[in-house]
């Protein structure tokens, strides 16, 4: 639940604006990180951007999301018919 | 390299083991850090001598019993909207759940933001807001509180369960029967607290702490760090997230949670009371605590009969030490909030256990 999102700013008026991460978009406040500016790349936490991140760093983790999603497709049915087995 | 890094990292962990010659337990108080471990098969590739715990680290889980049927109450009346989490809804108390509830008053939100919205749309409605988390979600329910008080919102309030990690694991020190020996530190929450909110640990129960991020390699290295911090016997604050993490934090968002709460002596489950470990609202904010608003008692509440994620939050036991594990509680037929939560230990080690460790039964 403490998992944050990185995404980048698209559209930005006082603290509230939109994100996009790997073409999701969201709606996000910026209450917390007043400098940030369109462009910016932050990471999200329930609605919130709570630090900025740098463009190598926010690749990362995209590629760890992406990768964590195919993995729970392919391991979670596994993982049960195991159990029934 | 990433390989390199691998073979690095397994090396320094085999070295600082051969030095130590004794077992090493390193908790981790992170839900998400117990995902990836769990995942990734980190617990296969390091010596046996080296034993990962999962601690409180989810918010989910370590959430008092009592605190559910709280909100099962409030979702009970006619002139509430409940407005929760998603992870929150399948959570048992004594009467069910709030998704068993059924009930067209429970809306899920995925931002503190959206609660105050619903109350907005519904002046004649009162909307508690479940507010539950570690540092990393707090400041989102003070915004939230913020914007209510601006708006002048009479309909909206919070029920607070938010916690905070330090203090929970100055209490595991606390306990002499506890077998910690360092701390993987959650990544996200010390982006908000800062690295240096752990040097009281550090300081007062000589443990080492260590920040990582949640790429595996990234976990990987930082039970490397801990191991020979252990072995040189020279325990420090050490952050290996430094992409997001500073040493003092998001100071603003510090800030707001210290303007609207104070800490207070909560229940935890499994953990009982923790000195300073849980937050409330200041009582001048105190028409936005569903607590006073509703004149409700906190009043500890029981777990589950048969189910042990009190120990299991403690590091005390494993999942499959439980003896409803993978027979009466299952990710589909959850007894305890540790199966409940995709974060939580039990959740974990069901869904990757038999693959992704050597520490199993
Ligand atoms: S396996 Fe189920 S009943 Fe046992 S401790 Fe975990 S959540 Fe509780």
């Amino acid at each position: 639940m403490c998992l944050a999102v990185p995404a980048r700013i698209i559209e930005l008026t006082e603290d509230r604006g939109v994100a996009d991460a790997m073409g999701n978009r969201w709606p996000v406040r910026t209450t917390l990180l007043p400098d940030v500016r369109i462009g910016d790349i932050v990471l999200i936490h329930a609605g919130f951007a709570i630090a900025t991140v740098d463009e190598e760093e926010a690749r990362k983790t995209w590629d760890l999301f992406a990768e964590i999603a195919d993995f729970q497709e392919r391991q979670i049915p596994l993982a049960k018919e195991e159990e029934s087995a | 390299m990433m390989l390199d890094r691998v073979d690095d990292a397994r090396k320094r962990i085999q070295d600082a083991v051969a030095a130590l010659a004794r077992p090493v337990n390193i908790m981790e108080v992170c839900g998400t850090h117990t995902v990836a471990i769990f995942r990734s098969g980190i617990r296969s590739a390091l010596p046996s001598s080296v034993k990962l715990l999962s601690g409180p680290g989810c918010p989910v889980c370590v959430t008092d019993p009592g605190y559910i049927d709280r909100v099962m109450d409030l979702a009970a009346r006619d002139d509430c909207l409940v407005a929760t989490y998603g992870d929150m809804i399948r959570v048992p108390g004594k009467n069910g759940s709030l998704e068993t509830m059924n009930r067209s008053n429970v809306h899920v939100v995925l931002s503190s933001d959206d609660a105050v919205h619903l109350a907005r749309e519904h002046p004649k409605k009162t909307v508690v807001f479940v507010a539950v988390g570690f540092e990393t979600t707090t400041p989102a329910t003070a915004v939230a509180v913020m914007t209510a008080e601006k708006m002048n919102l009479n309909n909206f309030c919070i029920l607070s369960a938010h916690k905070l990690v330090v203090p929970a694991m100055q209490a595991l020190l606390s306990d002499p029967n506890n077998k910690i020996d360092a701390f993987l530190c959650p990544g996200h929450v010390s982006v908000i607290i800062g690295s240096e909110a752990y040097r009281p640990v550090v300081e007062q129960f000589r443990r080492p702490c260590v920040v990582a991020g949640f790429e595996p390699i990234q976990v990987l290295e930082g039970i490397a760090e801990i191991c020979r911090q252990l072995a040189d016997e020279l325990p420090q604050v050490t952050s290996l997230y430094n992409a997001v993490v500073t040493p003092r934090g998001n100071t603003r968002a510090w800030k707001l949670i210290e303007t609207y709460f104070e800490p207070y002596d909560g229940p935890w489950r499994g953990l009982g009371c923790i000195p300073r470990g849980s937050l409330r609202l200041k009582p001048c904010y105190e028409r936005f605590d569903a607590l006073v608003r509703f004149g409700i008692e906190e009043i500890p509440g029981q777990e589950p009969e048969g189910c042990l994620c009190g120990r299991v939050l403690c590091g005390l036991i494993d999942p499959p030490q439980c003896g409803f594990f993978g027979s009466v509680c299952t990710p589909d037929t959850p007894v305890g909030p540790c199966m409940v939560s995709s974060e939580g230990a039990c959740s974990a080690w069901y869904k990757y256990g038999r693959r992704g460790t050597i520490h199993g039964k």
